[in-house]
């Protein structure tokens, strides 16, 4: 059955309380003339405003981005950990200043829920996310950098400890990041650069505005100087200009969007994980130990992370993991936002929902391939301004399916049936490889396959992140070149 | 405001009635210009035999061109072009220009001295000070089988000065959105801007001159990039137009590439509106304590816009409302009986300069918002 709860009207605190979202330019709000309502998904009633900018704005105020490090520059990057510190606890727990309002944690939720669709509970997790990455900088960025001194990265280089001189030259003044629309989760990859004394120009996503701005607050209460940020909310055109007039931005977008920057080292582009389990041949006849493994790889956030497990791989008993997973994971329905049982994000954009369930359908008509989730009802659920996909997990006989290197924005998984001789080289990119082996050849082939980006060998969900290591690429080298840098003391003037 | 709240002077309301009485009085004319055996262009001509009224007798004022179906611009593709053509105008020198055209055919309309006319009547409403008569011109935008590009040369020869060109080819830049080309874009972009540079740094005195808004704001940022500005280069007089035009970017134009209104930054910029079928609507000064709304006036009675309900194209909405935009030509070289346009505005009322109906706040019609490319260039 499919509650109906959430047909009710809106809580009035979205309605009277409707916020302003102003660009920031460089610290300083700017009053655009031209507004976009951003609405909650479900009744399509505004829930706040925010003014737009023209790429023009934007190319303005790159011009000026050298600015934004010089003032990052001021403080030390210690200093600034721990600002960032602050600013973690400040995002998590504090009444802020968002837009012409004052935000609580909890409006911020209901806020984030109301227009990504995106349960509340999945929201408070996301920003516990955000916040742990903030509150962990320092261990973090030791790890990213090796343990190197920070300020290394202000002078441009320093003394490494073994007598070498090592150099790292920051390659921009500001990161730029064109951000997505309902995915609160990807936050994380933009917050070190601040202690990295790189200033940030971001397009915040034109659902999800509320992370970027939130956050952007909790820094500059934290004492970071609000010179170092900018927030241009527009269309393509900001973002296209935050893409060419920044030397270093990251953009989250679809396989299209991740193909259109690929090669570009000016652009970190982020899209589908495809990420994946796979079981060994020595382990696969006791899969039910990893059952709730598989079941959190694959549900958790709605399955729209890049990390969500996409493809569970198998020499055997797929069919049987496959069944087990859909008994779990079938029968879950929407639920309010506010339910904290509740499982499944909505599709904002209904149209995207029909979209991907045709696919879904298509990929179901190829011969091998079974929804094994035949049995637990409708899959697609419309609304009249959004709509739901609950989850299916597919079983395919051979990674030739087309299934087999799929992925959709909400907990779908497809169950390959592969010899495990021919799992790393069938699997295809794959973001998170989870190998659930003790076999030590597999082991190592996992470790040198170039396909897999961030591997877990033993029972680790795709979920799960270690923050202590890099992410599609590690943030320092995408922003600073190590170079050479050597130093020799200048012969002394005959006449001294 | 709301109609309820529409109210105008005496004078402005006399104003308006005899602007009213002008445009009854040239729509006839022009209705019997297109309808006569002698002078009408086969075109109409034609049609005349699938109306079921006589435009000859029954057409007595502006509100009976209601009678004519709307006019479809798909009747624009395809030749034979000279169909077009009044007689009374046959053995004149003939342009063709095109709208659209990226693929398939364009939608083709013909001029004999139409675009030369409107853009007279533009260069009257252009300040002295800014536009100053014997300036030279540069023209920032389409090239190719385009009006806007004859048009802004006549204006400027009109005006006693020579106008400069570039090379632009707006169907390529379609194609190249298309394809997804964005570098492609980004570099045919500065291609068409190095020109513009070229010719306004060797000598040339160009004072005045026409851009579309990205190309205008992409000027500026060369220039900037280069350590100068459009006021060091010389410019004192800006109309723009040729795509969509929202305050926010009036706003960003004045304020900050223009380094504020005409009296502080030295530069004059106005928006203007208009396309192939209809010629050129001019805007109300625009202020930042209007919140740089602009506001567009159809050379009337040579053509007329009306913002009319979405649901009844025949009925205008109220002052102040929202509806879709209707556009009117009617000159001795081309009839157009109601066009709806792909945008929608607000309606205007009626004021000193301009005593009859504008349009403000013009933009995309939403019904079509999102199949149209807007701004391309």
């Amino acid at each position: 059955m499919i509650l109906l709860a959430f047909l009710l009207p809106v809580p009035s605190v979205f309605i009277a309380d409707m916020i302003t979202l102003s660009p920031l330019r460089w610290g300083k709000p700017y009053e655009s003339l031209d507004f976009t309502d951003v609405v909650h998904f479900d009744t399509g009633e505004p829930i706040a405003r925010v003014g737009n900018v023209g790429g023009g704005i934007v190319g303005r105020d790159m011009r000026k981005a050298h600015k934004a490090r010089e003032a990052l520059l001021q403080f030390s990057a210690e200093d600034l950990v721990e600002r960032c510190k602050r600013a973690a606890v400040l995002f998590e727990s504090a009444d802020l200043s968002v837009g012409d309002s004052l935000q609580s944690v909890d409006q911020f939720v209901h806020q984030q829920s109301a227009s990504t669709g995106l349960p509340e509970h999945m929201c408070r997790s996301n920003m516990a996310k955000n916040s742990f990455v903030l509150s962990n900088i320092d261990q973090i960025l030791n790890c990213l950098t090796r343990g190197l001194d920070l300020s290394i990265f202000s002078r441009g280089y320093g003394e490494e400890g073994r007598g070498v001189i090592v150099s790292y030259q920051s390659q921009t003044p500001v990161l730029g990041a064109v951000l997505p629309n309902n995915s609160p989760g990807v936050h994380t990859l933009w917050l070190p650069a601040i202690p990295l004394q790189v200033g940030l120009a971001l397009k915040p996503g034109s659902q999800e505005p509320w992370t970027p701005y939130r956050m952007v607050s909790a820094f500059i209460e934290a004492g970071i100087p609000a010179e170092a940020f900018g927030l241009y909310p527009g269309g393509h055109d900001a973002g296209g200009a935050i893409m060419t007039k920044t030397p270093r931005s990251m953009i989250f977008g679809s396989a299209q969007t991740v193909a259109q920057h690929e090669g570009n080292p000016r652009v970190q582009a982020h899209g589908p994980g495809f990420s994946k389990v796979l079981i060994g041949d020595d382990v696969v006849d006791d899969w039910e130990n990893y059952l709730d493994l598989l079941v959190e790889s694959v549900l958790s956030n709605s399955g729209r992370s890049c990390i969500n497990c996409s493809g569970i791989w198998a020499s055997r008993h797929t069919r049987e993991i496959a069944a087990a997973i859909a008994e779990k994971i079938g029968t879950v329905d929407v639920l309010p936002p506010s339910d904290p049982d509740a499982q499944l994000a909505a599709f904002t954009v209904p149209a995207m929902a029909n979209g991907t369930y045709a696919m879904v359908q298509q990929d179901l008509a190829e011969s091998g391939v079974e929804d094994m989730t035949a049995d637990f009802g409708e899959k697609l659920v419309e609304r009249e301004h959004c709509a739901y996909l609950r989850p299916m997990v597919v079983h395919a006989d051979s990674p030739d399916r087309q299934v087999a290197s799929k992925e959709y924005m909400f907990p779908f998984v497809s169950v390959v049936e592969c010899p495990q001789d021919q799992m790393l080289k069938r699997i295809g990119s794959t973001l998170v490889g989870t190998v659930l082996t003790q076999d030590p050849k597999l082991i190592h082939a996992a470790g040198s396959s170039v396909d897999i980006d961030r591997v877990n060998i033993g029972p680790i969900p795709t979920n799960r992140l270690n923050w202590l290591q890099p992410h599609e690429g590690n943030l320092i080298d995408f922003l600073y070149r190590s170079r050479a840098y050597q130093v020799a003391d200048m012969p002394v003037p005959a006449h001294a | 405001m709301s109609t309820a709240d529409y109210t105008v002077s005496e004078e402005v309301a006399q104003q308006a009635s005899d602007a009213r009485a002008r445009l009854d009085e040239h729509t006839v004319k022009t209705v019997h210009w297109h309808f006569s055996e002698e002078t009408g262009s086969p075109f109409w001509l034609e049609k005349k035999a699938e109306l079921n009224f006589n435009p000859l007798t029954d057409v007595k004022s502006f509100d009976d061109l209601k009678k004519f179906p709307h006019f479809e611009d798909e009747w624009l593709r395809g030749g034979p072009v000279r169909r077009w053509v009044p007689k009374g105008h046959a053995n004149k020198p003939t342009y063709v220009f095109e709208t659209g055209g990226t693929t398939g055919i364009p939608k083709s309309r013909v001029v004999v001295e139409d675009h030369w006319k409107d853009y007279e009547l533009f260069s009257d409403t252009l300040p002295e000070k800014y536009f100053p008569q014997g300036s030279n011109w540069l023209m920032l935008g389409p090239s190719g089988p385009r009006r806007l590009r004859l048009a802004v040369e006549h204006l400027a020869q009109y005006r006693g000065g020579i106008c400069f060109c570039i090379d632009l080819d707006p169907r390529w830049v379609v194609k190249l959105i298309k394809k997804g080309w964005m570098d492609h874009l980004e570099e045919y972009k500065k291609h068409c801007i190095d020109q513009a540079v070229t010719v306004l740094t060797a000598g040339h005195d160009v004072k005045c001159m026409f851009a579309t808004p990205k190309l205008l704001e992409s000027l500026g940022e060369a220039l900037d990039e280069r350590g100068t500005s459009l006021q060091e280069c010389g410019i004192t007089g800006i109309f723009s137009g040729g795509t969509e035009f929202t305050p926010q970017w009036t706003k960003f134009c004045v304020e900050e590439l223009l380094g504020g209104p005409a009296e502080e930054g030295g530069v004059y910029m106005t928006p203007t509106y208009g396309n192939t079928l209809m010629g050129l609507a001019c805007s109300k000064p625009v202020t930042a304590a209007d919140n740089y709304k602009i506001s567009y006036f159809a050379p009337q009675p040579r053509a007329v816009t009306e913002v009319v309900t979405f649901d009844d194209y025949d009925q205008k909405v109220g002052y102040g409302e929202t509806g879709r935009v209707k556009l009117y030509t009617l000159t001795d070289e081309f009839f157009v009986p109601g066009f709806m346009e792909r945008d929608e505005g607000e309606r205007e009322a009626p004021f000193e300069t301009y005593p009859w109906d504008g349009v403000s706040g013009v933009r995309p019609f939403h019904e079509l918002a999102s199949a149209t490319t807007v701004g391309v260039y």
